[in-house]
């Protein structure tokens, strides 16, 4: 059964349609990206799974069972447009913001305390929130979200304000809460991101769902039978045209690497047979696109078409 | 329910734990007890020195008739101007009054020299000497006998009775009425746009640090609207008690360190004001009379409940215009409609104390936008209990009606960033 399931959810705004039967399927204990560009829904689907809007039509399924009001505490919200309270200390408003999750001040303190010292914060727990920079104010907006220990996750655009090093850090603080058993959603811009953390995603693009599936699934579905061959050879290989071509050759540490694309039915090991008698060849191997050529060949081509 | 006491719990520590409720919370008792003390203070300390006016009295028409003050004594002087400066002013340290003779029969002008200020009651003595003097002479020129006029003055004392339906007659006096009815329409139109824009800025610091999708992510944006608006009544009802207390405290400390003769000093002290003053009757039997007729418990449940009941109509609407505008500049617009009536009501108050009966008042004390400023300015006078409790419900109705709809456009609005609103907008957001 999956973690959670939207069936057919469909969103508007007068006459503006910010969702259009919109499915997505997050099983448990994966890590699912939801990707679209700028203003494409995820917010508003992100909203609605955590009832902050209302969907117009569709159903929101959480374990099988429609979403009600008194799941919101089993879920974890990091939204895009987040802060917190200029004013206020940064351990009282960590206490607060948990106490608004259900959690008791003594487990809402005990809880921050592992927390802060495994980020080793401790010593900000006294001060203002203005006095921290932005990207200190987000382990702080991290912690929050987690802090109740929900089954579901869910972070937009969990990666903005950080450097490097925090974005390592929360990469693995991602994988780490992924494998104690929570399901995380993860709605971003940044694509490298999501090949190294997502087993599954959606590709959201004018209020509709146009592609979801496994990563490697989709990888394999766009891939162009491309092949990247590095081979010893004083010119370029020559080979019968009409089964297969050479896209680009380039030189490389004394090396020739060719992208060859495979026409009509051939196989790699006709390729293969090809070059071997013909050079030396030093690696073989399948190109697949990156996600990132997926996203902008997807969204563009629908551009075309609409 | 739980997470509505949490919010309104934050609203409220945060807010008294602040500077400047502690400094209003000080300063403004203070500032009401130095009201109420100084000018009877004052009065008691510059009487206190005796003033010794020389007179030179060129007409001879005055000399006798300044009789000796409390505080003034008047004496004869006959040197020329100068050498009696010299003498009053600078040997004596008195003053000097100079009344030269007219160019013309009637001696209007006169000069008063002294070294310090005179003080009001010097001056005002001085001028109403001489204009009555002056009076009597022309009108025994003109062959009427000043004694007659005298006699035909006529003094009136109005009580006014007040009869209720069963027929309990009760003492009625204007003029503390109008005094309290005053007092409580501006405090009611003070509290509700202090604490009503407390909630506008505390919704926009929300919507503009964006916190407020994390919040709303625990819980319903309802409960945090109506947390926060009962959070900061909350802090309105200490600051107002902690504002009576207090006032009372500075009162009795005022008297008894200043004073020095203990707490009945003041009220012997306005007794005697109120005695060298026109008016016969006792200022305090008269108040207390009225405070009497008032029915005190009236005033004190009605100014709680209009209080309430006015600041929630109106601060659910100021939390509605936080969540839906952006920027400080773009509140202009939505407050102008908002604060119109409560501005009307104050700006009402001379036709309402007049007829606290008329239509006019009654119409505006039962319409909720202007009922809290209104029935409390109508309560003094004595108020049917039907039109009381009519006032009431429909104010209940008022902002159970107006939390419902600023619920609506602040749970769309708080979520809206960079969008310049308008009336059409928001029109849209009442009814999806």
């Amino acid at each position: 059964m999956p973690a959670l399931q939207t069936i057919n959810v469909s969103k508007s705004y007068g006459k503006f349609k910010a969702l259009d039967k919109v499915s997505i399927e997050v099983g448990q204990q994966s890590i699912f990206g939801l990707l679209g560009p700028n203003g494409a829904g995820k917010t508003t689907l992100i909203r609605i799974i955590n009832m902050i809007s209302v969907m117009d039509e569709g159903q929101v399924l959480l374990n099988g069972k429609a979403i009600k009001q008194s799941d919101i505490s089993n879920i974890g919200y990091l939204p895009e447009e987040r802060g917190l309270y200029k004013k206020m200390k940064v351990g009282e408003q960590a206490i607060y913001l948990a106490q608004l999750k259900g959690l008791s001040k003594q487990d809402a303190v005990k809880r921050l305390k592992y927390w802060f010292e495994k980020f080793e914060i401790d010593a900000w727990w006294n001060k203002k929130v203005e006095e921290l920079s932005k990207g200190m104010q987000q382990k702080i907006q991290f912690i929050a979200t987690v802090l109740h220990q929900p089954k579901l996750l869910i972070f937009d655009e969990p990666f903005s304000g950080f450097d490097p090093i925090n974005v390592n850090l929360l990469k693995d603080e991602i994988l780490q809460l992924r494998n104690d058993g929570a399901t995380i959603i993860f709605s971003t811009h940044n694509m490298a991101s999501v090949e190294e953390l997502c087993d599954h995603i959606a590709l959201i693009d004018n209020s509709k769902t146009i592609l979801s599936g496994e990563i490697n699934e989709i990888k394999n579905r766009f891939k162009a039978n491309i092949f990247e061959v590095v081979y010893h050879k004083q010119s370029e290989l020559s080979l019968p045209a009409g089964h297969f071509e050479i896209v680009d050759t380039k030189k490389e540490r004394g090396n020739l690497v060719s992208q060859i694309r495979i026409l009509n039915g051939n196989k790699p090991n006709d390729l293969l047979q090809q070059i071997l008698p013909k050079s030396e060849v030093v690696s073989f191997k399948e190109m697949l696109p990156s996600m990132n050529d997926i996203f902008i060949r997807e969204v563009k081509s629908k551009e075309g078409r609409s | 329910m739980n997470k509505i006491i949490l919010i309104l719990k934050r609203e409220y520590l945060t807010r008294v734990k602040k500077k400047s409720f502690v400094i209003m919370t000080i300063l403004g008792p203070i500032l009401m007890a130095a009201m109420i003390i100084l000018p009877t203070y004052i009065a008691d300390w510059s009487e206190a020195t005796e003033k010794r006016i020389a007179v030179l009295d060129e007409t001879g028409w005055f000399f006798e008739k300044f009789k000796e003050q409390d505080n003034i004594k008047f004496y004869h002087v006959y040197e020329g101007l100068e050498s009696e400066k010299d003498g009053a002013l600078y040997e004596r340290g008195d003053m000097l009054l100079y009344i030269p003779l007219p160019e013309l029969n009637i001696p209007v002008n006169a000069q008063l020299f002294s070294t310090k200020q005179p003080g009001l009651s010097v001056t005002a003595y001085i001028k109403s000497v001489m204009r009555q003097e002056v009076e009597n002479r022309k009108l025994l020129a003109s062959g009427i006998d000043p004694e007659l006029i005298k006699a035909a003055k006529a003094k009136i004392n109005l009580a006014t009775i007040r009869v209720d339906e069963e027929g309990i007659e009760t003492k009625s006096n204007t003029e503390v009425e109008v005094g309290l009815a005053i007092f409580a329409g501006i405090m009611i139109y003070f509290f509700i746009f202090m604490f009503g824009v407390q909630v506008l800025k505390g919704v926009m610091e929300e919507k503009s640090s964006r916190i407020v999708e994390v919040i709303i992510s625990s819980v319903k944006p309802f409960q945090l609207m109506m947390g926060k608006i009962i959070g900061i009544a909350l802090v309105g009802l200490t600051q107002f008690l902690l504002w009576i207390v207090l006032t009372g405290i500075f009162l009795l400390i005022f008297q008894f360190g200043f004073m020095g003769d203990g707490g009945l000093d003041l009220l012997n002290q306005q007794n005697l004001m109120q005695e060298s003053g026109k008016a016969g009757i006792d200022k305090f039997t008269m108040i207390a009379e009225v405070l009497d007729s008032t029915n005190f418990t009236v005033m004190i449940f009605g100014f709680l409940f209009y209080f309430l009941g006015g600041y929630l109509l109106y601060a659910s609407l100021f939390a509605a215009i936080g969540g839906a505008v952006d920027q400080d500049a773009d509140t202009q617009q939505f407050m102008m409609p908002v604060s119109i009536p409560l501005i009307f009501s104050i700006a009402m108050s001379g036709v309402i104390i007049n007829q606290p009966d008329g239509a006019l008042s009654i119409w505006l004390s039962m319409i909720p936008f202007t009922s809290p400023i209104v029935m409390m300015m109508r309560i003094p006078f004595g108020v049917p209990l039907w039109q009381l409790w009519t006032s009431m419900a429909l104010l209940i109705l008022g902002f159970i009606g107006s939390t419902w709809i600023a619920g609506k456009i602040y749970r769309t609005g708080i979520l809206m960033y960079g969008k310049k609103v308008g009336y059409l907008e928001i029109w849209k957001w009442i009814r999806g």
